[in-house]
């Protein structure tokens, strides 16, 4: 089951009176069902934030988000947890340090009031590679890597249909990077999620996704498909010149 | 090679409580070069990176070898190592925002580092710290000079680093993950300024990074570390040429842009690698 998103005119203002920071000016893109689509920009272009009005983390936007043609504050709180679930960037901090694997993920099975609690718990964490012996594990006894696959399993167990990526792997060494790349990449083909996946790592877009959207000082400069990637052909300066500079670091090929 | 700044023969490095030791037997010789550590979280190469200015209270270091120019590191005593810490050896971290001190105006914060090593007027230092902030290319050096850490940005933040490092004209830098709480745009900027100052005052870098397209771009040399041992010393041009299993494994690991989009290959870590001495 896949879901399209369409944002419109998105945004979003902190503070009030003369200090007032408008960080989205008006930001507009749409994401097809079961598309994977990349936000890049540099640190404070607003990346973060559009993936937090999306899931309502942050609610004081104006503007207009269509989750499958419904706008998301319509939807009541639970079927939209059912719908969209973020994974966060650091998984050292996203996870509660006292909490057991168990107590992380049987958590929104009580409050969905959902049955089958120990069978969807081991599908769960065995979706994400890893042993249902982990189930009695604590964070500090996981790996980076492993702590990461179960935020993605604390995420999955709803059976989402979308997920937003904050950029779920810059915390991680490049052998990790893959293993959960790979995953989130299997994970689409075998259940057609969308994808919103921030990032600054444009090999990684390359790599995941089908479009991505280049944001500067909240606005977004331009959308373009992945194939311009190699060639850079961006038209926005600033684009080009994030394109130019991910293409020299690589070493250009 | 002609002379070497640094000699490194079987250091091992333990951390006080701990049963293993965290690097085990590493070796090597630094010229006036750019060498890259590179390696997992955990590997040890920040370790080894510390442990050279001694900056491990509680860890038991031990080397059959550890000389940094005409001086024998282990034998020095507290006192003499605040002459070279700083001065002769000094070390870039990873984040700015962590390693500044947030409540002193930036400038003086570089200006310290020739205040403790050189004998001048703080006028003289000011203006020592005033250049070498434009060396490292921040406009406005004056204006920028009387910031606190949290009104710049990580990019400026990071060439502060760079400028107070490199203030005492020391023979060798650590930079260890200089750029990785950098956007790409701001990364390959800090990289070469880095670069250039480097190279023109021939000081030997040793650059800690998990990033392989770092060190193949910036570095001559690569070290590559798995749990507390050198497993492969490559040039940084030979990088795609790498011959042991756990370089290639990284390699293969990372994404590339113009890539197919097949799975990514997972390392597959041999319990042999760990006891292998390159």
């Amino acid at each position: 089951m896949s879901v399209s998103v369409e944002c419109r005119d998105l945004a979003i203002t902190f503070g009030a009176g003369p200090t007032a920071a408008k960080v989205l000016p008006g930001v507009t893109f749409s994401v097809k069902p079961g598309e994977c689509f990349g936000l890049v920009g540099e640190s404070g272009s607003g990346k973060s934030t559009v993936l937090r009005c999306i899931s309502m983390l942050t609610d004081i936007w104006t503007g207009n988000i269509l989750i499958d043609g419904k706008p998301v504050r319509d939807i009541p709180l639970i079927e939209r947890c059912r719908t969209l679930q973020m994974v966060f960037q650091d998984p050292y901090g996203s996870l509660h340090p006292r909490q057991s694997v168990r107590t992380v993920l049987n958590e929104p099975l009580v409050i969905h009031k959902l049955g089958d609690h120990e069978e969807r718990m081991r599908r769960a964490i065995t979706d994400v590679g890893l042993p249902v012996s982990f189930l009695d594990r604590f964070p500090h006894q996981l790996s980076g890597g492993q702590r990461q696959r179960v935020a993605i399993a604390r995420a999955l167990i709803l059976e989402p249909s979308l997920l937003l990526l904050d950029e779920p792997t810059s915390a991680l060494d490049v052998s990790v990077q893959a293993e959960i790349l790979n995953l989130l990449q299997r994970l689409r083909d075998e259940r057609g999620f969308t994808y919103i996946m921030v990032t600054h790592d444009l090999a990684v877009v390359d790599h995941m996704c089908d479009r991505f959207a280049v944001m500067l000082h909240g606005e977004i400069t331009e959308i373009l498909p992945r194939d311009a990637i190699p060639g850079n052909r961006a038209t926005h300066p600033y684009a080009r010149e994030l394109i130019g500079a991910s293409l020299e670091y690589e070493g250009a090929h | 090679m002609e002379k070497s700044i640094l000699e490194v023969e079987n250091l091992r490095i333990r951390y006080g409580g701990s049963e293993t030791d965290a690097v085990r037997g590493v070796s090597f010789t630094l010229g006036r070069e750019r060498l890259g550590i590179v390696g997992e979280s955990g590997s040890g190469k920040s370790t080894v990176g510390r442990a050279l200015l001694r900056l491990l209270p509680g860890a038991t270091i031990t080397a059959d070898r550890l000389r940094f120019a005409e001086l024998d590191l282990p034998s020095l005593s507290e006192k003499e190592m605040l002459k070279v810490r700083g001065r002769r050896m000094s070390m870039i971290l990873q984040d700015p925002k962590f390693s500044l001190n947030p409540i002193r105006r930036v400038g003086d914060q570089v200006a310290e580092t020739y205040l403790r090593h050189f004998k001048c007027s703080k006028a003289e230092a000011r203006d020592k710290a005033l250049a070498m902030l434009e060396a490292v290319k921040i406009r406005e050096p004056k204006r920028v000079y009387d910031q606190y850490p949290h009104e710049i940005s990580g990019g400026m933040g990071q060439r502060v680093m760079i400028a107070m490092m490199l203030l005492a004209d020391p023979d060798l830098v650590i930079a260890d993950e200089p750029t990785s709480a950098l956007d790409v745009t701001v990364r390959l900027q800090v990289l070469n300024i880095l670069d250039r100052l480097v190279k023109d005052r021939g000081i030997g870098l040793i650059m800690i990074s998990h990033d392989l397209n770092l060190v193949r771009n910036f570095c001559d040399r690569v070290l590559i570390m798995y749990a507390g041992r050198i497993v492969e010393t490559l040039a940084a041009a030979d990088l795609d040429k790498a011959k042991h299993p756990y370089t290639r494994g990284l390699l293969a690991a990372q994404p590339r842009i113009g890539g197919g989009r097949t799975p990514l290959a997972v390392l597959d870590r041999r319990p042999e690698w760990l006891e292998e001495i390159a």
